[in-house]
């Protein structure tokens, strides 16, 4: 479904990803790990073409985003939904308008159809009460779970996550990754999630991959990831108290 | 699509070439302005076609306009105040202070209307421009619409031109009024020209064509300070540092531009 050919991107002099190739198929959750400055946000935007890449290209089935503009990138972007690290909302809007604002720009929905899907993306990710206030009068978690409530609003097929449980406490992380888990599961989307929270990763994810110097070093099962001898794995592993057992519940 | 990558990568090899990099990048840079700046005046009859388009130009009408009304208000009465005891003091020495109205109101119409307006807009609205679009750049805000399929330009940009292009030649206008009647209190009270004689005087010497002129140039300033402040807005890199530099070099290009351009307009539609 989204495919990586040799894809390089030279950034302030160095190549933050490079001769990058990968390929993410329809309905899985795949998890992008590693260190800071690694460039996993650098991938995750390369998808929706936020960024273009020096060399290489990617495929979202058979459409090459990366040569893409106008209207026809608009198209493609419609497939998506992309959860920012800090949620993005637009702060003189209430979590419910922004909500509603993609449905707003790019349909023809009347206001009730709109009501209703907003409506519906609350109760998904747990707001239903909340739709009314700003995004200043919820907390950060809360902040992802609106920002989250818009990326799925227009239904999309394919999801990103930038850093979805970065700066939350551990139970709010964990419901975050649980919400991403029935999303995939009851909307059938294709979730891309980068994070550096590998418990999190191991729990909800169908594949996982390690960015480090620009490309992979290892891709594979969470069972596999935790058992591979790989030694910036390990390290990252060991980092995070990880054995080779696992954790619980994998 | 807002560009959001460096264009050069790597350092450059000599002062030559780095000197021929910064102009091509000066270059593009006004390029791509006066691109945002054209697709902006272009989404404005779009603009008033929609509901919504309507009611946030109403918002941003509302935030350029009657927000900056005091300080203009005030700018506008000490500029005309200012300009009046100073030729006032002068033509005083040849018994000619009569004819403060004349030169007061040719200043403010031609000049200082336009202009003492569009630097309190630069200040106070394209400031304020260029602060919130560039946090909601490094906030991810704009990378949000367009994954949307939402223009930033059409959604944010253009409700602000449109607002700009209204309410800059009424604010000039409106400095010019009050700047006439500062002019007039200076006359009555400190150089014993009566409130009837000055206002006469004035009226004889204003012409359409300085109106139109002045009008002109705070619509050119209106459009600039936009262009400016919303391009700064887009291109800000490096949070919250970033923002303080797009909103320092979005006053000062402005600034700047409404000089320049204040003087090529004036040279255009004057002879020497």
């Amino acid at each position: 479904m989204i495919r990586f050919e040799h894809v390089t991107k030279q950034l302030g002099g160095r190549n933050v990803l490079e001769d990058l190739s990968f390929e993410i198929v329809k309905g899985e959750i795949f998890a992008i790990v590693g260190p800071s400055g690694t460039g996993k946000s650098v991938t995750l935007k390369h998808m929706v073409r936020l960024l273009t890449p020096t060399s290489g290209a990617i495929w979202i089935d058979d459409t090459e985003v990366s040569a893409l503009n106008g209207s026809a990138l608009n198209n493609v972007r419609g497939r998506f939904g992309y959860l920012f690290q800090g949620g993005a909302l637009l702060g003189w809007m209430t979590v419910a308008e922004n909500i509603a604002l993609p449905l707003l720009e790019n349909t023809k929905m009347s206001k009730d159809e709109i009501a209703k899907s907003v409506d519906e993306a609350l109760h998904l990710v747990g707001m239903g009460k909340d739709g009314d206030k700003l995004p200043s009068e919820i907390s950060g978690g809360m902040q992802k779970r609106a920002g989250l409530a818009r990326a799925i609003v227009r239904r999309p097929e394919i999801v990103l996550y930038d850093e979805p449980t970065s700066g939350l406490d551990p139970v709010t992380a964990r419901a975050i990754d649980k919400l991403i888990q029935n999303l995939n599961g009851e909307l059938g989307i294709t979730s891309v999630v980068v994070t550096h929270d590998l418990q999190g990763a191991l729990l909800i994810s169908d594949r996982i991959a390690m960015l480090t110097g620009g490309h992979f070093v290892e891709v594979s099962a969470p069972k596999d990831f935790v058992a591979t001898g790989q030694p910036d794995v390990r390290h990252f592993l060991d980092a995070q108290f990880i054995s080779k057992k696992g954790i619980e519940g994998i | 699509m807002i560009t959001r990558e460096p264009v050069y990568t790597d350092e450059p090899a000599s002062m030559l070439v780095s000197m021929w990099r910064r102009l091509m990048l000066g270059l593009g840079e006004i390029g791509a302005a006066g691109s945002l700046t054209a697709q902006a005046l272009t989404g404005i009859p779009a603009l008033l076609m929609s509901r919504r388009g309507r009611s946030e130009m109403m918002r941003q009408l509302y935030v350029t306009g009657i927000k900056s009304l005091a300080v203009v208000t005030v700018v506008g009465m000490f500029t005309g105040m200012i300009l009046g005891l100073q030729v006032g003091l002068e033509l005083r020495r040849f018994n000619q202070e009569i004819y403060i109205g004349s030169a007061v109101m040719v200043s403010l119409l031609r000049e200082m209307g336009p202009f003492m307006s569009g630097l309190i807009l630069a200040a106070c609205v394209g400031s304020s421009m260029a602060a919130q679009i560039g946090t909601m750049t490094v906030n991810d805000e704009i990378a949000a619409l367009e994954i949307m399929s939402i223009s930033p330009v059409r959604f944010l940009m253009t409700p602000r031109m449109a607002a700009m292009v209204v309410m800059t030649p009424m604010l000039s206008f409106y400095t010019c009024v009050l700047g006439v009647i500062g002019g007039g209190i200076v006359g009555e009270t400190q150089l014993n020209v009566p409130w009837d004689k000055y206002i006469t005087m004035a009226m004889n010497i204003a012409r359409m064509r300085d109106l139109y002129v002045g009008l002109l140039k705070a619509l050119v300033f209106g459009i600039v300070i936009t262009g400016v402040s919303c391009y700064e807005g887009f291109t800000t890199k490096m949070g919250a540092v970033g923002v303080g530099k797009a909103t320092r070099r979005s006053v000062i290009t402005s600034f700047l531009l409404i000089l320049i351009l204040g003087y090529i307009i004036t040279r255009l539609f004057y002879d020497l």
